[in-house]
Order: structure tokens, then C-alpha cells, then sequence
């Protein structure tokens, strides 16, 4: 029987959603049981729907295994747009507070959405399935583990929505990038070492005898995020079957463990885990291969000797010792040199090939990636700099730094990857429409600019406005007054950001045609069709 | 184990184990002879499909 053992294993994890529904000690817990158990019910809904009691069709074993990719593929474009909109809405939120719904849309419960839901659902779908691509074609070998693949995309969607729905009931660990409450925790630990079994095992079973650089920056990515989210979520549940728990650590220990995991979960995921797109998607879209492989190889290890000690620059000028604050920001300034490193590497690439960024509205929307992964790796070890950091930390500077890495790098290299994917995955010709990708990118890029921009004035304004001293040595002003000088700033960011949105309505139509199968009819790239020259 | 002991070991023979491990992955990758193989395996992406 099709799915027979799915669906014997999820509707036993279906009844015990129900019973902790029932036995939950607290309200917020039991409500999220039921969601629990409404989507896992769901789930088995659709299974038995789908089972039938015909012979298993044998699978061909030299062939990719491409289905969870393509549902990772509409994945990623779908979290993608529910977390920038997300993101605009708390933009509004803090020009407008009237906008706060009480008590489930208000900002402090939006604010995570909007952050795991780029982060984890965007992001993380995205480095899911184009890691499970690199893998299979840089190793010429189908994904190990049969339906293990499955199990790691569903298992990642269901921590995704119980991550999401627990923040809006108002459970949260309120750990930076870390909220979900212990049971979430063990869930995301569960599928993250399934995630690593079906890498590893697909890795073990190459048939191409070197494994290329990008799956080394996958590899670190995925064992890193699984030691960090361990040690970061070790706590102790204040009930069995209820959604508050409690730190191990405490105090500047407990300060230090978050930022050792927030700021890796920037080096390892938003980093290690995109250079791996960019080491596998460049080449491809170019046609080249990467500029220096030994470059590529010296920027792996350089990345992951340095990045894991740049943590405690988020802790300046706090009750952690005076040396581990020096040793991050010391270490965050060695990044610079990696970084750099592998800038060039990816620019390089195109070298020789500079025309494709006149025809290639995909290798544009990749340079400009690479291009912003080099400007907020200059501007994030600036800011670590104790100096400058006493005037930038707790200011909208750090956030405009924060959405140049991750609207620019991340945003920008995953929706290259995806529209590169797209089109192969599913047998088309080419995209819907090349003039929809160049509508995209400059919407993105310029929604980009108006939003950096205005947070570096914003916040360098708030940051100057909090240390304004007059002559008798009292603050000039009052924390209200700077909130109030933000308005016009935190107006125009909202722009920005539904700029950058708009974009990615577009790619989600774009990519949602190509997978209907249409083409549309347009004039072709100027440049990309050789204008014909009369015979002499 | 106590906290001076983990923090010496770690900043003496931790560290020097470390950076012995970069310095030896940088040298490496840049021996004589891995041009050629890097240049093989920079095209491992392009041979495919």
C-alpha cells in the first residue's frame, strides 16, 4: 500500500496532538496542539487521498531525484513572500502603531514572524533544495535514503509552521533568530540530522571522485546550524506538556551563548550555506567555471576558522569581559580579508564574459548579490569596531546593515538560483519572460538603496540624538523625541521594503507561468539576438 | 574540569593546533601541482546535463 506506514506513523503523531490538546497546562499550548493537530490531520487527509494498492513503481536509481526540489522551489517562493509582506507590515507598524492588532499581529509578535519566516522559511528553502541540486549534479548520484528527502521537506515545512503560528499565540523562548519554544526545538533537531544523513549520504555515494567546493559550504552549513541550535536551545521545559521553558545558562553566559549562535547563524547560514549557491549557480548561469577553485578552497576555511569566534561583537560595552569583546571584534575585522576573497572569486567568474551582464538579467541579479555580500562584509566588521559600534548598536543602522546582507546577498543569489532552477526542473525552454526578471531586479535593487540609505541616516540620527550632551551634562533628549524624529525615515523604509516586495510578486508570477508552461511573447534582450548584417 | 584549565588549554595548544590546521589547509591547496586538479574539479559543474 502507497504511504502505508506515513500514514499508520502520522496519525499516531496526529492522536497525541490531540491528547496534548487536551492535557496541555497551559492555554497558549493547548491552542498550539490544535493547530498541531489540524495540519497534521490534514496531512493524512491528503495521504489518504492519494493511497492506492497498485504495485510500487520501481524508481530508476541513476536517475536525480528532483520532486522535493521542485516543492522546495514553490516553497521558497511562497515563505518568501509571506515574510517580506510580513516585513512591510511591521515597517507600517513603526510609522504607524495604530496598525498594531492586539494581542496577535502586534510587533512583538510580527517582528520573529518576519525574521524566522525570511530567514528559516525563505531562506532555508532555499538552501534545502538547491543544496539537494548541487548535491545530486556536482556528485552525479541520486539523493540517498529513498523518501528520506520527503521526510526532511515536510518535517522543515511543519517546524515552519509551528514556529510561526507558536509566535503568534505568544510563545516564545525570546532568543534572537532562536524564539520556538523546546518542542519545536526537538522537532527542527530531528529533521536537521535527517537533513545531514540524506547530505552526508549522497555525498558518500558520488560517483565524481572530488566533492566540489559548493557541497563543502553546504556541508559546514548544515553542521554548524545543528551545533549551534543545540547548544544554543539547551533548556529545561517547566511542564511535559506545557510551552514555557528555562535556559541552562544564565545571565552573561546565557548573553554570550545567543550571540555565539545568532551572529554563526548569520556566518553559517545566511553565509557558508548562500556561498555554496553562489560557488554552484554562478558558474552555470555564466558558463564558466569559478575564477580561482584554489581561492575557493582557502575562502572555505578562512570562513570557518574565523567566523565562529566574531560572536561577542554583539555584546560591546556589556558585562561580558573586556578580552572576549576585543577577541570578536578582532576576529570580525580578520573577516574582512576572506570575505573579499571570495567577492572577487565570484565576480571573477565573469571575467572575459562582462557582456552577459547587458543580455543576462539573471547573472545581473547574481553580480548585484555578490556585489552587496561584499559591501555588508566591509560594513559589518566597521561596525564591530568598538568606536564606531558605540554609536551604531541599539540604532536602525544595525537593521540597515542587517537587510543590505540579506535583501542583497541572500535575496538577490536565491532568486538567481531559483530562476536558474526553475526552467530545468520542470522541462521548460526558458522563463515566462526575461523582461519580468529585469522589472525584478530593479524594483529589488532600488528598494534596496531606499531602504539602506534611509536606515544609515536614521540611525546614525538616532545614535547621535542618545548621546547629545549639553554643557551641564544632561542628555538633550528626551527617548521620545528620537522616536519621533524617526517617522519620516521609518516611512520611507516601508517603501523600500514594499518595493523590494513588489519584486518578488513578480518573480512569483514569472516563475508560477514557467511552471504552467507559457512563454510570452517579447522582444528578446537587446544585445542577446546578433543583429543580422546585410551580405556584401 | 575547571574553567582556568579549559581556558589555558585553549589558548595555548588550541590555538596553536588551529592555526597549524589553517596554515596547513591554506599550503595545501596552493602545492605544487593542484593547479591542474583545481582546474579539473572548477569544471565539475559545467560537465553536467
Amino acid at each position: 500500500m502507497k504511504f502505508g506506514t506515513h500514514i499508520f506513523a502520522l496519525s499516531l503523531f496526529t492522536f497525541a496532538a490531540f491528547v496534548a490538546a487536551g492535557f496541555g497546562v497551559d492555554a497558549p499550548f493547548r491552542q498550539h496542539m490544535w493547530v498541531l493537530f489540524l495540519v497534521l490531520l490534514g496531512f493524512v487527509a491528503i495521504l489518504l487521498r492519494n493511497t492506492n494498492f497498485a504495485p510500487a513503481v520501481a524508481v530508476d536509481p541513476s536517475a536525480y531525484m528532483d520532486g522535493p526540489i521542485r516543492y522546495g522551489a514553490i516553497a521558497t517562493m511562497f515563505w518568501g513572500v509571506v515574510g517580506m509582506l510580513v516585513g512591510v507590515v511591521i515597517a507600517l507598524q513603526l510609522a504607524y502603531p495604530d496598525l498594531n492588532i492586539q494581542p496577535w499581529f502586534n510587533f512583538g509578535r510580527l517582528r520573529p514572524l518576519h525574521t524566522s519566516g525570511v530567514v528559516f522559511a525563505f531562506g532555508g528553502n532555499a538552501l534545502l533544495c538547491t543544496s539537494l541540486y548541487v548535491v545530486q549534479r556536482t556528485c552525479r548520484a541520486r539523493l540517498f535514503g529513498g523518501d528520506l528527502a520527503w521526510f526532511v521537506f515536510w518535517g522543515y515545512q511543519l517546524f515552519i509552521v509551528m514556529a510561526a503560528t507558536g509566535y503568534l499565540l505568544g510563545i516564545t523562548e525570546s532568543r534572537e533568530y532562536a524564539e520556538p519554544e523546546w518542542y519545536v526545538d526537538i522537532w527542527l533537531t530531528i529533521v536537521w540530522v535527517a537533513y545531514l544523513v540524506l547530505f552526508l549520504g549522497t555525498i558518500l555515494r558520488r560517483k565524481e571522485p572530488h566533492i566540489y567546493v559548493a557541497n563543502w559550504f553546504y556541508l559546514s552549513f548544515i553542521v554548524t546550524i545543528a551545533m549551534l541550535h543545540v547548544i544554543n536551545n539547551l533548556s529545561m521545559p517547566a511542564s511535559f506538556l506545557g510551552s514555557k521553558s528555562y535556559s541552562a545558562f544564565s545571565g552573561v553566559q546565557d548573553a554570550l551563548t545567543q550571540w555565539w549562535y545568532g551572529h554563526n547563524a548569520v556566518g553559517f547560514f545566511l553565509t557558508a550555506g548562500f556561498l555554496g549557491m553562489m560557488y554552484y549557480f554562478v558558474p552555470k548561469q555564466a558558463n564558466r567555471p569559478v575564477y580561482s577553485y584554489r581561492l575557493s578552497i582557502i575562502h572555505f576555511w578562512a570562513i570557518i576558522f574565523l567566523y565562529i569566534w566574531a560572536g561577542p561583537h554583539h555584546l560591546h560595552y556589556t558585562a561580558l569581559p573586556d578580552w572576549a569583546q576585543t577577541l570578536g571584534m578582532v576576529f570580525s575585522i580578520m573577516l574582512w580579508m576572506p570575505s573579499w576573497g571570495g567577492m572577487i572569486n565570484g565576480l571573477m567568474t565573469l571575467s572575459g564574459a562582462w557582456d552577459k551582464l547587458r543580455t543576462d538579467p539573471i547573472i545581473r541579479m547574481m553580480v548585484m548579490a555578490i556585489a552587496f555580500y561584499g559591501m555588508s562584509t566591509f560594513e559589518g566588521p566597521m561596525m564591530s569596531i568598538k568606536a564606531v559600534n558605540s554609536l551604531s548598536h541599539y540604532t536602525d543602522w544595525t537593521i540597515g546593515h542587517v537587510h543590505s546582507g540579506a535583501l542583497g546577498w541572500v535575496g538577490m543569489i536565491s532568486f538567481g538560483a531559483i530562476y536558474f532552477m526553475v526552467p530545468k526542473l520542470w522541462n521548460r525552454e526558458r522563463l515566462y519572460s526575461l523582461r519580468l526578471v529585469t522589472w525584478h531586479f530593479w524594483l529589488a535593487t532600488l528598494g534596496i538603496v531606499v531602504y539602506a540609505a534611509v536606515m544609515w541616516v536614521s540611525g546614525i540620527m538616532q545614535g547621535l540624538m542618545w548621546r547629545e550632551y549639553d554643557e551641564q551634562g544632561f542628555l538633550v533628549y528626551s527617548f521620545a523625541e528620537t522616536v519621533a524624529a524617526m517617522h519620516p525615515y521609518y516611512v520611507m523604509r516601508a517603501i523600500g521594503g514594499a518595493m523590494y516586495l513588489s519584486g518578488a510578486l513578480i518573480m512569483a508570477w514569472n516563475i508560477a507561468m514557467t511552471i504552467l508552461g507559457y512563454q510570452r511573447e517579447e522582444q528578446p534582450m537587446p544585445g542577446s539576438v546578433p543583429a543580422l548584417q546585410p551580405a556584401e | 574540569m575547571e574553567y582556568n584549565l579549559m581556558r589555558e588549554f585553549a589558548d595555548s595548544w588550541g590555538l596553536v593546533a588551529m592555526a597549524l590546521f589553517f596554515v596547513g589547509a591554506v599550503a595545501f591547496a596552493l602545492r605544487p601541482g593542484s593547479r591542474k586538479l583545481a582546474d579539473e574539479a572548477a569544471r565539475i559543474p559545467l560537465e553536467d546535463e
